[in-house]
């Protein structure tokens, strides 16, 4: 349980300089290592004495990791390049406003430049009783306490529940969807690269993760391609105060147009099912379409359709409808 | 090795939640255990069969020489039960290993496929088959003794042929009921704690710590069954043992093999003699 704060568990602190060290030391301590990045995650584990490692892999003095590269179709960003930078980044704001804008919204100045994209994208699930160390099913337990009749329920999933109802809190993991990023991994059998809606994984498939990630595992760097640079893009989170706060919901879309007509179109929303969502049925429904209220209004009508909403979230159905329709026409013309 | 998994509960009580997952290697190694002692046993003291000749046999001439021993339906319930156990094993245990999929719909789907058959069986065997043939008797018991004392040397009488199903497999399907009921009740149960579609969820039915040791109930007859499943297999593919794995294909077993293993009197077949109940051998079997 969380009952003591402030002091964390003893564990052995390792510090390395490269990412090849980095995942030599996380492959050869396995289950036993936790990696580090900013520590806006891990810090809240550690303290609360839920999580106690017996090896911390502190990944802040691995510079490789760092960084915003241009490559020859896009641009590749270091897993550990914080928020700040990335939301400041010229060429990002630039090419790939969706990821800038993503960015700039999570939390708060202060966690931002702390934060990295490796590990907005790699945090765990923010359910309290979860986060409260109860034994629920992403604890390796057998229950879940958010899905009762009584239970604290409106954060949680409308979509992909599965024994646990926690969503994915990411912001930026809608924008590089929409981005269609390319998640690079250092596993102990070489590289891996993923596309970024393969990175996270629901409870149906391992509950106890919200990601591919496993023991030994390193995300080195997101890449994006140039393929969607300038596109059209749109981004809005909904959260309960404007400032420190995880979503409620966010979505981040982003388009070609074509003579007013939707030519190609990726969207994504997030916090309403444990893992990021991309709406493929919404982006060939509306493709040919002109990006005007009508279509949004179909796209909103999608989104939504096969959502259970729990006790208390009934209102993220909505909430989705709407968002998903100004992510097709922009906020000025859903209003 | 802690053979329990404990979580402290909201209420700050320590309850159980699963069984260690290592069981399930502790399972799988005793169940190679079994198949490696029973082949050496087998290669290096295996004892000449000596059964006791039974008057009985002189009315070998009516037995046909394909001898009824499941009927269709009784072989159809247990290859679907053998295909939902299968799954259900494979569901359960390969995520615990580290093979990841959407395990829980197939692995209640395959539960339930599991329990509608157990009923079935159950109703089937009792008021459709010879519901005794199943389980031990007296001749058992004492043909028990006599082996184990003949095995240790000691003078005993000669056992009897078996009838429908030798001791071991009516030990066998004894614990496999056990454990069957165990998984079934408790799966059941945990139904509500998942969404199915089936039942409107409520994982507040129990307290935690009856639902914990529900898990732990489900878990190691679970675990149980790796071995049971592993033992059964062996058995079928033993070469001495294919006559009556094929009569759980065709339903039949050939003349020879009955006239070898069995005692005619105690498992009679049509037209086998006059004690044999008439149409008895169609009937019978599971």
């Amino acid at each position: 349980m969380a009952v003591i704060r402030d002091v964390m568990p003893a564990f052995d602190l390792l510090q390395p300089d490269t990412a090849a060290e980095a995942q030599r030391l996380l492959e050869q301590n396995g289950e036993d290592a936790w990696v580090m990045a900013g520590g806006m995650d891990s810090f809240d584990w550690l303290k609360d004495r839920i999580k106690k490692p017996r090896v911390l892999v502190d990944l802040s003095g691995v510079e490789e990791l760092k960084g915003i590269r241009a490559t020859g179709d896009g641009v590749e960003i270091g897993a550990m390049t914080t928020l700040t930078e990335i939301a400041n980044h010229a060429a990002i704001q630039r090419d790939y406003g969706v990821l800038a804008q993503a960015v700039e919204l999570v939390a708060s100045p202060q966690i931002r430049n702390q934060g990295t994209l490796g590990g907005n994208v790699s945090q765990d699930a923010r359910c309290w009783y979860y986060r409260g160390g109860w034994p629920c099913y992403r604890a390796g337990g057998n229950i879940c306490y958010a899905d009762t009749p009584v239970g604290r329920n409106r954060e949680h999933a409308i979509f992909g529940a599965n024994r646990c109802v926690a969503v994915h809190p990411s912001d930026s993991a809608p924008a590089l969807i929409a981005l269609d990023a390319k998640f690079v991994i250092r596993t102990p059998k070489g590289e891996r690269v993923v596309d970024a809606e393969d990175y996270f994984v629901g409870p149906e498939t391992d509950i106890t993760r919200l990601n591919i990630l496993r023991p030994g595992d390193l995300l080195t760097a997101i890449r994006i391609p140039a393929a969607w640079a300038g596109a059209k893009f749109y981004f809005e989170k909904v959260r309960d105060r404007n400032v420190w706060d995880f979503p409620l919901m966010n979505v981040a879309s982003a388009m070609k147009l074509s003579g007013g007509s939707i030519d190609q179109v990726r969207i994504a929303v997030n916090a309403v099912a444990p893992r990021p969502m991309r709406l493929k049925a919404v982006e060939d429904a509306v493709r040919g379409k002109p990006a005007n209220a009508e279509t949004g209004e179909m796209a909103g009508k999608i989104a939504v359709k096969g959502a259970v909403p729990l006790q208390f979230n009934a209102y993220k159905i909505p909430l989705m409808r709407n968002l998903v329709k100004r992510a097709i026409v922009g906020a000025q013309e859903a209003a | 090795m802690r053979l329990i998994q404990w979580a402290t509960s909201p209420w700050a009580q320590s309850v159980p939640t699963h069984i260690a997952w290592g069981l399930i290697w502790v399972a799988v190694i005793a169940g190679l255990f079994f198949m490696i002692v029973h082949s050496l046993y087998l290669i290096v003291v295996k004892l000449p069969k000596r059964f006791a000749e039974r008057a009985a046999e002189a009315s070998a001439a009516g037995i046909p020489e394909r001898v009824p021993r499941h009927t269709l339906a009784a072989r159809l319930f247990h290859w679907i039960m053998a295909a939902s156990m299968l799954t259900l094993l494979f569901t359960a245990f390969l995520p615990k290993v580290g093979i990841q999929f959407n395990w829980v719909l197939y692995h209640w789907i395959a539960g339930m496929v599991l329990t509608v058959s157990i009923l079935y069986h159950i109703v089937h065997a009792s008021f459709f088959l010879d519901f005794w043939s199943i389980w031990p008797d007296r001749t058992d018991l004492r043909d028990a003794v006599n082996r184990t004392m003949r095995f240790f040397g000691k003078d005993a009488p000669s056992p009897s042929k078996f009838a429908k199903y030798p001791l071991e497999n009516k030990l066998y399907h004894g614990v496999v009921m056990l454990a069957g009921l165990a998984v079934m009740v408790t799966g059941l149960f945990m139904m509500k704690r998942v969404q199915t579609g089936i039942f409107t969820r409520n994982p507040y039915l129990f307290s935690d710590m009856t639902w914990g040791l529900m898990y732990v109930l489900h878990g190691l007859a679970g675990v149980g069954f790796i071995a049971l499943a592993l033992m059964h297999v062996y058995m079928g593919i033993r070469p001495e043992k294919l006559p009556i794995t094929k009569s759980m294909i065709f339903g039949w077993m050939n003349r020879d093999f009955y006239l070898e293993e069995h005692d005619t009197g105690r498992w009679a077949v049509k037209g086998s003699g006059p004690k044999a109940k008439e149409g008895y051998a169609a009937r019978d079997g599971d």
